[in-house]
């Protein structure tokens, strides 16, 4: 029976990080076939270059990214946008089947 | 991008609108792939630049435009729109179902001069594989897939360089995609005025009301650009937004 990983990050963990080391983070737990749950999840500017760094290494053997989460929330005074989980894994192994503000349904299958 | 760049960003566009008017604003078409982005170019540019002109070829297989094109120069003028119309009414045939000009006097006095700017489809995966099962050849599929994810970067690229953007959806799928809701994520965190045009109307399982429903901050045109339909309320739109 083959096995998958997952990695589920603590919003402590992630927020210690800059922008370019959750990036990076994410994409090479991704890129050795694991699922990564981040609490607190990814702002859309992250996403936006999570997005652009996947696309430099997609290749005969990576075929990108599988990624959902929950839509950010009003915050503060309903100024800032909280971010919410994000889940992240290999396109050929995630795939996302239903997806509303509140809910994320996955297949996750062994390649 | 830092909460402070960011503010700094959507304070200097503010700024910017409000002490120099653009003369032309550059307007992007941004999607999924397959949602009908390069048929929208062409209808609009079929309305009001050359009906001749093509700025790209829409096929079936997904990631067909793989370089964004830029169209300069095109004047969204109501007037004219609403001349075209008038001549439409007396067709026997009419080609689209958005019927008479729908515009009031004041509204048909509005012209926008814009820069289209038709991008590739914005996706997280791209499987060669998928290129295959539409009949290309392994070789050709990979080099396809290479320049597809060439094309997605350039389209994030052009975020930098853009005044506004027509948002498209295919109104027969379900709107709540993780890249949809970067996309706005994105367009909202910069300032950057978007109408979403729910595509593909002339679908009998269209259902452009789901994605109104998805985006309820956003203002949401049902359209058909392949046949035209509603194209006037879109248009109507684009020169109170854009200007």
């Amino acid at each position: 029976m083959s096995e998958i990983k997952m990695d589920l990050i603590s919003a402590d963990k992630i927020n210690a990080m800059s922008s370019m080391e959750k990036l990076r983070f994410v994409l090479d737990g991704v890129r050795e076939g694991n699922i990564v749950i981040l609490e607190g999840g990814l702002t859309p500017e992250e996403q936006m270059q999570l997005i652009e760094l996947t696309m430099t290494e997609i290749g005969e053997e990576f075929p990108g990214i599988e990624i959902s989460g929950y839509p950010a929330k009003r915050g503060l005074f309903n100024l800032r946008k909280k971010t919410r989980l994000t889940v992240i894994g290999p396109a050929n192994v995630m795939r996302t089947i239903k997806k509303d503000k509140d809910l994320i349904s996955t297949i996750v299958s062994a390649v | 991008m830092t909460g402070r760049t960011r503010r700094k960003g959507i304070f200097a566009r503010l700024f910017r609108a409000l002490l120099f008017r653009r003369a032309t604003a550059k307007i992007g078409i941004y999607g999924p792939p397959n949602a009908g982005k390069t048929t929208l170019a062409n209808q609009i540019i079929h309305t009001f630049a050359d009906e001749n002109e093509d700025i790209g070829t829409s096929t079936e297989i997904p990631h067909e435009t793989r370089r964004a094109v830029r169209r300069a120069g095109i004047l969204i003028d109501l007037k004219k729109r609403t001349l075209q119309n008038l001549g439409h009414n007396s067709d026997e045939n009419p080609t689209t179902s958005s019927g008479p000009a729908p515009f009031t006097p004041a509204e048909a006095k509005s012209k926008l001069r814009l820069d289209i700017v038709d991008t590739p489809g914005l996706a997280t995966k791209i499987d060669f594989h998928d290129f295959m099962a539409f009949g290309l050849e392994e070789t050709e599929a990979k080099k396809r897939a290479k320049e597809a994810t060439e094309g997605v970067i350039e389209a994030i690229k052009w975020l930098e360089d853009i005044d506004g953007v027509l948002l498209l959806m295919d109104a027969t799928e379900n709107p709540y995609t993780q890249t949809n809701i970067v996309i706005i994520g994105n367009l909202e965190a910069r300032g950057i005025p978007v109408i979403i045009a729910a595509n593909k109307i002339d679908l009998a399982e269209a259902a452009p009301q789901r994605i109104a429903d998805a985006f309820p901050q956003h203002t949401v045109v049902p359209i058909s650009a392949l046949k035209g339909d509603n194209m006037d309320a879109l248009y109507r739109e684009m020169t109170r937004r854009f200007r």
